[in-house]
């Protein structure tokens, strides 16, 4: 494949907060397309990919990872400032990651619990994801996103387009992918039908149930899957947790996820 | 119908601005023998295909028998619309079409044509409009309605000022919310009924825009003495394959795209008073 | 026609036949816990003694010492996704240097497929399909491309599961025509009848016996039990004015309180035809790909026009459902859209049953 560099190609950084890199990985493992797209926009900032430049204006900014200290508060407005369009990618960027089910506990006391000197630990109380913030222009869900939705969300910018956004339950895309409903058919405790698709039902198709990574999708009745959930066996502390996961961030989460634990009190 | 389900590449003659989220694209088939073939009826629509992005489907405003350019005026709203928007002279696209039923002409030859719109729904009434003037004899009184949001959403206000100069036309504009130097009414389109010039027995009636305005419009018509088989509408929905298959655009048992976008009043009414149909 | 019968240790004389004549065959097979269709090389590989069962939410398989290979009802797909692919290309763009759009169809499949195990409630739902995208309208090239080459090998039913209902909608259990074949099964064997010319043609290579007076006997003892095994029925054939007069029924209200808004009923419903528009550009730039793909009534997208969606909540999404289904496909088909499957109330995974709510909306309250 030949790629022709193009002039003037728009400027991108990645930029990474509080998060596992899994989805900056989304992007290095993308193999050829990443000669491609490296033709096509110019990465100032990547540094999982040796190119250091956090100050650098861009065009096109990916944010990875939820806000997590003081200093990630004040560098997240820098980066806004610095970029034009700014895309929060994966679970902790929109919706403050697994590392939000601190802002339901007492964090300090599980840091007292987990470090022999907290005092190094300069964490704020709570994870928070990227749009609560600064403006965010596109959210990619998921833990990590996939590389589809990432080229998809490029190749839109490259255009001059918004990107589309994708909003259906995973259901729908389980069923055009001919996957037999692992909840119906099995029993198993799946959360497809409350969660943002994207994915290409990728735990159903290996006969898993969906564990809602790609967060909440539009519109949905998760007090109504809390109660299948309790009819297949689940205790309400287990429901809970189906929620308050990955995106516990996610406000349709917190809540559902929340009310169900509260049933024990 | 399979040779429609295609696009053909057309090219961008000219991209006016309307306003400030309003623009007009005047477009022409790169092959000139379809050019040429190209027909279409007012009321009529086409999908227009943005490359790489995606189709839309736009009423066509311009005049049937203009066989140099067709005409969409389209607001800038979706990824798509907002992405044609910033197509210039030159540029391409992809367009399929025409598709539906369009307005009913030959029902209104020798008849009074009351035209009412709302919003942008005064683009797929425009060409019937041009339609008219082009013919004048063959039709009586015409009056134009047309309802805006605000005042800075009127499009095509120098035409609504020299149609309003002409004789047997009378031209009723309001804006829920005026400025300063608007000549016309402050208030709903839906006000200015008292002052249209309406011969019930004598007049067709075809409206574009809100279904809540149409709705209270058809009942203000029919108080008025207007028959309901008189009374015409143009219907939106989402539209993603215009022949009828996608199933998005259907009304009860209609599918716009295809029994549409122009029905008779009496083939809908029980359906556009109900929210969320 | 009735032409004969094929004992059961000849079966795969008829896959040698459908084999012969070119044709690739699918049949039923037990896959991730369901009855699916699948390929099918030799008899064995159809699943004998195999049963579901079926409640609403609820789908297990159980295997059983029955010589049977069709003991079963149905499984998640009918005909649907075989002809009205779940997603598939429809055109491609090439953008030339000069910014010039050139548009190549995407050249529709045309595959011989001899489908076996096909349900009378599934043939009544590719009718109604073959109405749609092969309507007055013109015929969709890709639908039409798979359906002419389709042929149908029809089972009979013998064991309808506790969700089915289609002699409540006159669809089954029996199937009356749009085969090619139709078996009806029984221990011993199959008797075979034949619903078109190269259906006929095919059973002649079978060199079919004939069919004994007790097999007769067996089999319209056998079809009357199907009959009368179904308990859930619709509150009529014809519902659009009832539901059409009860718009505003706080049973819609009370469903949407229930329903996840999932789309799972659309997706396995063997007539639901909505399928959305996918676009999607090569990174390069230099081409891009316009595909259909399943929809459904019950997301955000199907009813979205420039910043407005007109079925926001649940409560109209269902009402569209129910409504369409059982309403306005009279107007735009002449009948029912309803089989009587019974797949939505299966494979909802909160087992919302049609057949409940319909009786419930169509059960008009009293003006206040």
């Amino acid at each position: 494949m030949s790629t022709v560099v193009a002039k003037d190609r728009p400027r991108a950084a990645v930029h990474k907060f509080a998060s596992c890199d899994g989805c900056q990985l989304a992007l290095l493992n993308l193999g050829e397309d990443l000669l491609l797209l490296s033709s096509l926009v110019e990465f100032v900032h990547f540094a999982e990919a040796g190119q250091v430049n956090p100050e650098a204006p861009v065009d096109i900014a990916f944010v990875e990872g939820s806000i997590s200290t003081a200093k990630d508060v004040e560098r997240i407005q820098r980066v806004r400032a610095r970029s034009r369009f700014l895309v929060a990618i994966g679970a902790c960027a929109t919706a403050g990651g697994l590392q939000a089910l601190r802002n339901l506990a007492d964090g300090q006391a599980w840091i007292a619990d987990v470090y022999a000197s907290p005092d190094y630990v300069d964490s704020l109380q709570s994870s928070t994801a990227v749009a609560q913030h600064v403006k965010v222009d596109l959210e990619l869900w998921g833990c990590p996103v996939n590389s589809r939705q990432l080229i998809a969300a490029v190749r839109a910018l490259l255009f001059g387009v918004a990107p589309f956004e994708e909003h259906d339950k995973v259901c729908l895309e389980c069923k055009r992918a001919q996957v037999v409903c692992v909840m119906v058919a099995h029993g198993l405790p799946c959360m497809g039908p409350v969660t943002r698709t994207g994915c290409g039902a990728l735990c159903p198709s290996f006969g898993r149930d969906c564990y809602a990574c790609y967060g909440p999708a539009e519109n949905p009745n998760t007090e109504v899957l809390g109660r299948r959930l309790e009819g297949l066996g689940l205790a309400p502390a287990a429901i809970g947790r189906c929620f308050l996961s990955i995106n516990n961030g996610a406000p349709p989460f917190t809540e559902a996820g929340l009310r169900r634990v509260h049933e024990h009190d | 119908m399979n040779e429609l389900s295609l696009p053909h590449e057309a090219e961008v003659a000219e991209c006016v601005r309307e306003s400030p989220t309003v623009f007009t694209l005047r477009l022409r088939f790169r092959d000139s023998e379809r050019h040429a073939r190209y027909r279409f009826a007012p009321g009529q629509f086409n999908m227009l295909y943005l490359y790489g992005v995606g189709e839309v489907p736009i009423s066509i405003v311009s005049d049937p028998l203009d066989d140099t350019l067709f005409d969409h005026t389209i607001r800038a709203v979706g990824r798509v619309t907002r992405g044609l928007a910033q197509l210039r002279a030159g540029d391409r696209l992809g367009i399929r079409g025409p598709y539906g039923r369009g307005w009913p002409l030959p029902q209104a030859l020798g008849r009074d044509v009351m035209i009412i719109t709302g919003g942008l729904g005064c683009a797929p009434a425009v060409s019937v409009i041009n339609y008219v003037m082009r013919r004048r004899g063959n039709f009586g009184e015409l009056i134009i309605m047309q309802g805006v949001k605000h005042a800075d959403d009127l499009i095509w206000a120098e035409r609504y000022r020299r149609w309003s100069t002409l004789a047997h036309t009378q031209v009723l504009v309001a804006a829920d919310v005026g400025s300063a130097l608007w000549p016309w009414h402050v208030g709903h389109v839906t006000d200015l009924f008292a002052r249209a010039r309406i011969d019930a027995h004598k007049s067709i009636v075809m409206m574009c825009g809100p279904e809540g305005m149409m709705h209270i419009a058809a009942d203000l018509l029919r108080a008025r003495g207007v028959s309901e088989s008189a009374i015409w509408l143009s219907m939106e929905r989402s539209m993603q394959c215009a022949v009828g298959r996608c199933g998005h655009c259907q009304i009860g048992g209609k599918f716009v795209c295809t029994d549409g976008p122009v029905f008779n009043y009496p083939e809908i009414k029980d359906l556009i008073s109900v929210r969320g149909l | 026609m009735e032409t004969g019968f094929l004992p059961r240790g000849r079966f795969h004389e008829l896959l040698a036949a459908l084999h012969r004549s070119g044709y690739r065959c699918l049949g039923p097979r037990v896959r991730e816990g369901a009855i699916v269709y699948a390929a099918i090389l030799v008899a064995e590989d159809l699943p004998r003694g195999a049963r579901d069962h079926q409640a609403a939410g609820h789908y297990r398989i159980e295997q059983t010492a029955s010589p049977r290979y069709f003991a079963w009802a149905n499984g998640p797909q009918a005909l649907k996704p075989i002809v009205f692919a779940p997603q598939e290309v429809l055109w491609r763009v090439r953008r030339q240097a000069d910014g010039g759009l050139e548009f190549h169809r995407q050249t529709p499949p045309a595959e011989r497929l001899a489908v076996i195990g096909v349900r009378a409630c599934d043939l009544a739902a590719l009718a109604l399909q073959d109405r749609h995208f092969l309507g007055a309208a013109g015929d969709d090239p890709h639908y039409a491309a798979r359906r002419a080459e389709l042929f149908l090998v029809a089972v009979h039913c013998s064991d309808p599961s506790d969700v089915c209902f289609c002699v409540s909608t006159g669809d089954g259990p029996q199937a009356s025509s749009g085969f090619d074949l139709a078996l009806c099964e029984l221990d011993s064997g199959f008797i075979v009848e034949s619903g078109s010319d190269r259906g006929a043609v095919v059973a002649a290579e079978l060199g079919l016996e004939a069919v004994g007076g007790d097999a007769r006997a067996a089999a319209a003892r056998q079809a009357d039990a199907a009959r009368t095994r179904q308990h859930r029925s619709l509150p009529g054939r014809d519902l659009r004015a009832a539901l059409f007069a009860n718009l505003e029924h706080p049973g819609w209200e009370e469903v949407a309180g229930r329903c996840l808004a999932c789309g799972n009923c659309t997706s396995v419903c063997p007539t639901c035809f909505c399928h959305a528009s996918v676009e999607t550009p090569a990174l390069d730039g230099g081409m891009s790909v316009h595909a259909r793909a399943w929809d459904s009534c019950f997301s955000q997208g199907h009813s979205y026009i420039h910043g407005l969606t007109v079925r926001s909540d649940t409560r109209a999404r269902y009402r569209q459902w129910l409504t369409h289904k059982l309403g306005s496909w009279h107007e735009q088909f002449g009948r029912s859209g309803c089989v009587g499957c019974g797949r939505c109330i299966s494979w909802c995974p909160v087992g919302i049953d049609i057949t409940e709510e319909a009786a419930t909306v169509c059960t008009g309250v009293a003006d206040e």
